[in-house]
C-alpha cells in the first residue's frame, strides 16, 4: 500500500501517519499540507504545498500512491477566513479529485473525512441522522456550505471513477486530550456556556476512533458513506457535569449576537454551527459502519468520561505536551544520508 | 435500549383479564420473590419492587435522560403531581383498557383538543400507571424551539412528530407511542366544532406503523374538549407571536390569566377501540398512496363514530 495523507500538520493527518508508520505493508506514506507537521513521524514523507493543493497531480504521478487520505478538511471556522476555508476545503479537494481521477491514476482508493455539521441542527430535524438523510434547514454557514459541496465532488467522483473506493466518514464533534475543537476548548474554560432554557442530547466521538475510523477505511474496502459518532447521546448538562464545570446561559434570543462579546474576550470561541447545536444537539445513527465491521473503542458516555480524567490529569500536572519542532535538514539526514545506519 | 427491569418469570403470570383466585394471588407474589440466577449463575433473591429504578444503568452517566430526551425520574415527578388531577379533576375513566398491548409496539392514534389539549397527559398518565409501559408522544416540533417549556416536555416523554423518530420508537425498541394525527387544527378549533374530527393528516401515522409492523390502536376521547374551549381566536396575533393559533379560551374569560394554567373540570371517559392490523409486509420502501388514505380515513371513522356514542350516553359534560 502507498499512501497520500493530506493535512499532516493537522491532528488527524499527524495520527493517520504515524498509525501508517507502524503497518509494514505500508510501503509508502507521504503527507502534504501547507504548514511544517507538528508531530514527529519516522518515514513519513513531507511535501509542503499551497493551500489549493495545486502540485498534488504531480505528487501522484511521481509517487504512485493507491490510497489517499484526505483529512484536510477544515470543519471549525474559528481557525480560519472564509477565504482559507473555501480555498483548502472546495478548491483543495478539487484539485485532489482530480489528481486521483486523471488517466492512468494509480489512486484506488480515497477516503475523506467530513462531519456532521452537514446535517445541520434544526428543529425539524430527525432525532438520530441516518446516512441518506438531508438536512432540513438550508446551510447557513460557511463550513456547511463548503462541507456540502466537497461532498457533492465526492459523489460525482465516485459516479465517474467506479474502479475506486470511495469513502465519506461523516464524525460527530470530536473530543479528546490532544485536541482543540471548539467544545473541548469551551469544555476547558472555568464556566462553560450554555442557552438558556435549552438542554439539547448532544453526541460526541473520541479522537481515537476517528483515527480508527479513517484507518479502518484505508485497510479495508469500504465504499460509501459513514457516520462515525459514539453510541448514544446525552444532555447538554450532563457532558457539563461530568466535566465538573459550571454553565453560564446565553440569551435564547439572539444567541449569536450575545456571544459575540465573549468571542471577543476569547473566553470561548463558538462559531455559529456550534451555537446551533447547543440550541438544537444533533445525533448521528452509527450503526452503518459497524455492521461494515467497525468497532468503536469508546461510547458517548466514554467518550466524554474519557475526556473529563484528561481533564483531572491536565489541572494537576499541566500541560505537559512535547513541543515538537519540525527541521527539514534534520529530518533529511535521518532518512536519507547514507551515514545513517538503517536495519532493514 | 436499556430496558425496564422484568418480573423474573413472565410465563408463569396469567393473562390480566384472567380473575385471580386468592391462591393464585399468592403464587404470583411467590413468583415475584423467586430466587433467579444472576449473571454469576449463583441465586439471588429477587426483592420484589413496586417501581423500577429510575437511575440509569448505563455506564458512565450521570443522568436518566434516554436517547429521546426523557427521564423516567421527571416523569415519575410528574405522574405523581398529576396523579390528583386525573383522579379527582377530571376523573378520568377508561373503556376497554384491556384491549392495549403489554409488550411490543403499537401506535397510539387519538382525537385532540382542548386549546392546551390536557388529552396526552391523561393518556399517558392512565396507560403508564396501569401498564406499567412508557408512553412517547409525538408532538409538533415547535416545542422543541421554545425554551424552558421545550426541555421539560422532552424530559417528560414528548418527542418531536418526525416519521424517522416514531419509526425507531415503534420498530427498534417497540415502545408505545402517542400521536393526534389531527394535529394543531384539532386544538386550534372552536367550541362550537366540538367532537367534529379534522382530517387525520396526509395518513402519514398509518404508513409508519405499516413500516414499522405495529397495530394502530385508536382512542376515542371525550371531555378534554370542554375543558379549555376555545371561543374565539386572533389569527394576526398568532402571527405575531409565531404560533399556529392564538386562542380566547373560556377559561382565560372567566379566570384572567389563571385561564392559561385552569382547566374546566371536566369528566375525561377514553374508550380503546380495537386495534388495527395492517395485512402488509414492514420495512418496505413505499406504500400504496390510497391504501394508506383509505386506512387513515377508516380510522377515523371509527374514532368518530365512537365519538358519537360515546357522547349520546353521556348526560353531563362534568358528571358523565
Amino acid at each position: 500500500m502507498r499512501v497520500l495523507v493530506t493535512g499532516l500538520s493537522t491532528f488527524w493527518g499527524g495520527r493517520v501517519a504515524q498509525e501508517l508508520e507502524r503497518r509494514p505493508d505500508v510501503e509508502v506514506v507521504v503527507g502534504v499540507d501547507t504548514r511544517d507537521p507538528r508531530i514527529a513521524l519516522e518515514r513519513t514523507e513531507f511535501v509542503r504545498t499551497d493551500s489549493s493543493y495545486s502540485i498534488l497531480a504531480r505528487i501522484v504521478a511521481a509517487t504512485q500512491v493507491d490510497t489517499i487520505v484526505h483529512s484536510h478538511l477544515i470543519v471549525d471556522s474559528t481557525r480560519a477566513s472564509s477565504r482559507t476555508l473555501h480555498e483548502i476545503n472546495v478548491i483543495g479537494t478539487m484539485s485532489l479529485l482530480a489528481a486521483a481521477g486523471g488517466s492512468g491514476s494509480p489512486v484506488r482508493k480515497v477516503v475523506l473525512k467530513s462531519s456532521g455539521f452537514v446535517y445541520g441542527a434544526s428543529r425539524s430535524d430527525p432525532y438520530f441522522f441516518r446516512e441518506e438523510m438531508t438536512r432540513t434547514s438550508p446551510p447557513s454557514t460557511n463550513v456547511e456550505r463548503s462541507l456540502l459541496e466537497v461532498e457533492a465532488f465526492l459523489r460525482d467522483f465516485a459516479d465517474d471513477s467506479p474502479h475506486v473506493n470511495v469513502t465519506l466518514l461523516r464524525f460527530a464533534n470530536v473530543l479528546g486530550d490532544d485536541l482543540d475543537t471548539p467544545f473541548a476548548l469551551a469544555l476547558r474554560r472555568p464556566v462553560v456556556p450554555e442557552i438558556l432554557g435549552f438542554d439539547p442530547r448532544v453526541q460526541f466521538v473520541h479522537e481515537d476512533d476517528v483515527v480508527g475510523a479513517l484507518m479502518y477505511a484505508a485497510n479495508n474496502d469500504v465504499p460509501g458513506v459513514y457516520n462515525v459518532a459514539g453510541d448514544g447521546n446525552m444532555p447538554w448538562s450532563e457532558v457539563c457535569t461530568l466535566v465538573g464545570k459550571p454553565r453560564m446561559p446565553l440569551s435564547p434570543w439572539f444567541t449569536n449576537l450575545a456571544a459575540e462579546p465573549l468571542r471577543r474576550l476569547r473566553l470561548w470561541d463558538l462559531p455559529p454551527e456550534a451555537l446551533q447545536l447547543l440550541r438544537f444537539g444533533r445525533s448521528l445513527d452509527n450503526t452503518r459502519y459497524q455492521r461494515a465491521g467497525f468497532r468503536y473503542q469508546y461510547t458517548n458516555a466514554g467518550t466524554v468520561e474519557a475526556f473529563a480524567r484528561g481533564l483531572r490529569l491536565a489541572k494537576t500536572i499541566g500541560d505537559k505536551h512535547p513541543a515538537y519542532r519540525y527541521e527539514r535538514e534534520v529530518e533529511d539526514f535521518f532518512r536519507h544520508s547514507p551515514a545513517v545506519v538503517r536495519n532493514d | 435500549m436499556a430496558d425496564r427491569p422484568r418480573r423474573p418469570d413472565i410465563s408463569a403470570v396469567p393473562p390480566r383479564d384472567v380473575d385471580l383466585a386468592p391462591a393464585d394471588v399468592a403464587e404470583l407474589d411467590l413468583v415475584a420473590e423467586a430466587e433467579v440466577l444472576d449473571r454469576q449463575g449463583e441465586l439471588v433473591a429477587v426483592p420484589r419492587r413496586e417501581r423500577p429504578a429510575v437511575r440509569s444503568t448505563e455506564p458512565g452517566r450521570r443522568s436518566d435522560v434516554d436517547a429521546w430526551g426523557r427521564s423516567e425520574h421527571l416523569r415519575e415527578l410528574t405522574r405523581r403531581l398529576y396523579d390528583p388531577i386525573y383522579k379527582h379533576w377530571f376523573r378520568v375513566e377508561w373503556e376497554h383498557f384491556d384491549r392495549l398491548p403489554t409488550t411490543g409496539g403499537a401506535l397510539l392514534v387519538a382525537n385532540h383538543a382542548g386549546a392546551i389539549p390536557p388529552d396526552a397527559p391523561a393518556i399517558m398518565h392512565g396507560i403508564e400507571t396501569q401498564l406499567d409501559r412508557k408512553v412517547y408522544g409525538l408532538a409538533e416540533n415547535l416545542f422543541r424551539s421554545l425554551p424552558v417549556v421545550g426541555t421539560l416536555w422532552a424530559r417528560g416523554g414528548g418527542v418531536a412528530a418526525h416519521p424517522d423518530n416514531a419509526y425507531r420508537l415503534l420498530h427498534d425498541e417497540g415502545q408505545l407511542v402517542l400521536v393526534f394525527p389531527e394535529g394543531t387544527k384539532a386544538t386550534g378549533k372552536r367550541f362550537t366544532e366540538r367532537y367534529q374530527l379534522h382530517r387525520f393528516g396526509r395518513g402519514g401515522f398509518v404508513e409508519i406503523a405499516m413500516r414499522a409492523g405495529v397495530p394502530v390502536i385508536p382512542i376515542a376521547v371525550v371531555g378534554a374538549e370542554e375543558a379549555m374551549p376555545i371561543v374565539f381566536k386572533s389569527s394576526r396575533v398568532a402571527k405575531l407571536l409565531g404560533l399556529p393559533y392564538f386562542p380566547v379560551t373560556a377559561n382565560m374569560l372567566m379566570m384572567g390569566p389563571l385561564g392559561l394554567v385552569g382547566y374546566l373540570p371536566s369528566k375525561f371517559r377514553l374508550r380503546v377501540l380495537p386495534p388495527v392490523h395492517f395485512d402488509v409486509a414492514s420495512d418496505q420502501e413505499r406504500y400504496s398512496r390510497s391504501r394508506v388514505m383509505d386506512e387513515s380515513e377508516r380510522i377515523r371513522q371509527t374514532v368518530q363514530e365512537a365519538l358519537y356514542d360515546m357522547l349520546r350516553t353521556r348526560r353531563s359534560v362534568w358528571f358523565g
